[in-house]
């Protein structure tokens, strides 16, 4: 990983991102991508720093540095930037997040044919490999752009930063991030995002609330997906509600079908709700 | 949870150290991490260990620093000990506790040359 910003780490890739670049090690620097086009980062640190101490003053010359910072700081410092560039061009972002399989990329197809006649959208799409899911929302007509995070198990600030600049986001539309399918990771990576949905489907288990306690936690919204199954299954809305509100007593829980269609209505009502509360904020 | 990750955080963090303060050699990285952080210690020595490996860390020390779980229980209107992020409180058993210590995670001191 480049130690700098983390850019060109492991087996990261975005779509038409490939870049060399030179660094100068100051407190910000600047990339050179592929296609020519420039950009600078500013880092900002914060380091409280206590004078040397020594363990063994004049016979080693090991000494002491306080350090003191979170280690998602740099995570944070970047998510931080994504949401000042989001917000000074009225866009509003949300992050998907769920297990493998839970619907969100049909869910996400869905929710794009329903909007884009009054809205624009757009896509970053975070999978371990392959651009499957980019290219479904790009039938769509919607852009879309795909990381693939190789070893990775989420996103994090620094990519989405990146892919954000590859799309061109016009001002004032909505910016969906699909995360990795996963029910863990993503919960503690802020990606400058208004809000986090989580979305379970009915398919797997109503307890997955408080078995993953950490993602229901860090979401505003509970989409209960694949509802038109309800009929041939055991699950339990109600039971699933009362753990998502168990770990998260705010959640608002909305039950849809991506295939049906059933409560698109009120997803969709939920994401002009929110959109116009974050404009007015 | 993701501890490769946040071994590569912390190498970050280590590596702007090194820059702004002048060193070239790290033998002793101390974590401070707190139970409720959902961090597998063993896990985090071994992303630590492979992530460090040809830089300004290799070979470092890794000490860790358990801070306890704690949280106030609203019914209780009292500190208690917490074993999980959204358990139980110990006295009254609801789970109207909101986590006051334990989800740390930091970068506290190193040793160096």
């Amino acid at each position: 990983m480049c130690t700098t910003c983390g850019c060109g780490s492991g087996e990261v890739k975005i779509e038409g991102h490939e870049h060399h670049h030179d660094h100068d090690h100051g407190d910000g620097h600047e990339h050179t991508h592929a296609d020519g086009t420039k950009h600078a980062h500013a880092h900002s640190h914060s380091h409280a720093y206590t004078p040397a101490r020594s363990h063994a003053p004049g016979v080693s010359a090991t000494r002491m540095v306080q350090i003191e910072q979170d280690i998602l700081s740099k995570n944070n410092a970047y998510a931080a930037q994504n949401r000042k560039n989001l917000a000074a061009r009225g866009i509003f972002t949300l992050n998907l997040v769920s297990s493998p399989g839970s619907g969100k990329t049909t869910l996400l197809c869905k929710t794009i044919e329903l909007i884009k006649g009054r809205q624009r959208v757009a896509v970053i799409e975070g999978d371990q490999q392959t651009s499957q899911d980019a290219e479904r929302i790009r039938a769509t007509g919607a852009p879309a752009i795909q990381i693939n995070t190789g070893k990775g198990c989420h996103l994090d600030a620094h990519m989405v930063g990146h892919a954000m600049e590859k799309l061109e986001l016009p001002e004032n539309s909505l910016l969906m991030v699909e995360n990795v399918g996963n029910l863990v990771c993503p919960a503690a990576f802020d990606l400058g995002e208004a809000h986090k949905v989580v979305i379970l489907s009915v398919t797997e288990g109503e307890d997955k609330p408080i078995k993953y306690p950490d993602m229901f936690r860090a979401a505003r919204l509970m989409l209960l997906n694949k509802c038109d199954l309800l009929p041939y299954l055991d699950f339990s809305v109600p039971k699933a509600i009362e753990f998502a509100r168990q770990v998260n007593p705010e959640i608002v829980v909305i039950e849809v079908s991506a295939k049906s269609g059933a409560g698109m209505t009120a997803w969709l009502d939920w994401i002009a709700q929110e959109q116009e509360q974050a404009r007015q904020a | 949870m993701h501890e490769m990750a946040l071994a590569e955080g912390v190498l970050q963090l280590i590596e702007d150290a090194a820059r702004q303060q002048n060193f070239a050699r790290v033998s002793t990285v101390w974590l401070e991490i707190g139970q409720l952080a959902g961090v597998e210690v063993e896990a985090m020595k071994f992303c630590f260990d492979a992530v460090t490996r040809d830089s300004i860390a290799d070979g470092a020390r890794l000490e860790i620093i358990a801070t306890p779980g704690s949280g106030w229980c609203m019914e209780c209107s009292a500190t208690v000990a917490l074993a999980e992020v959204y358990g139980a409180c110990p006295q009254c058993g609801r789970h109207q506790v909101q986590v006051t210590h334990g989800t740390e995670m930091r970068v506290k001191e190193l040793e160096v040359a």
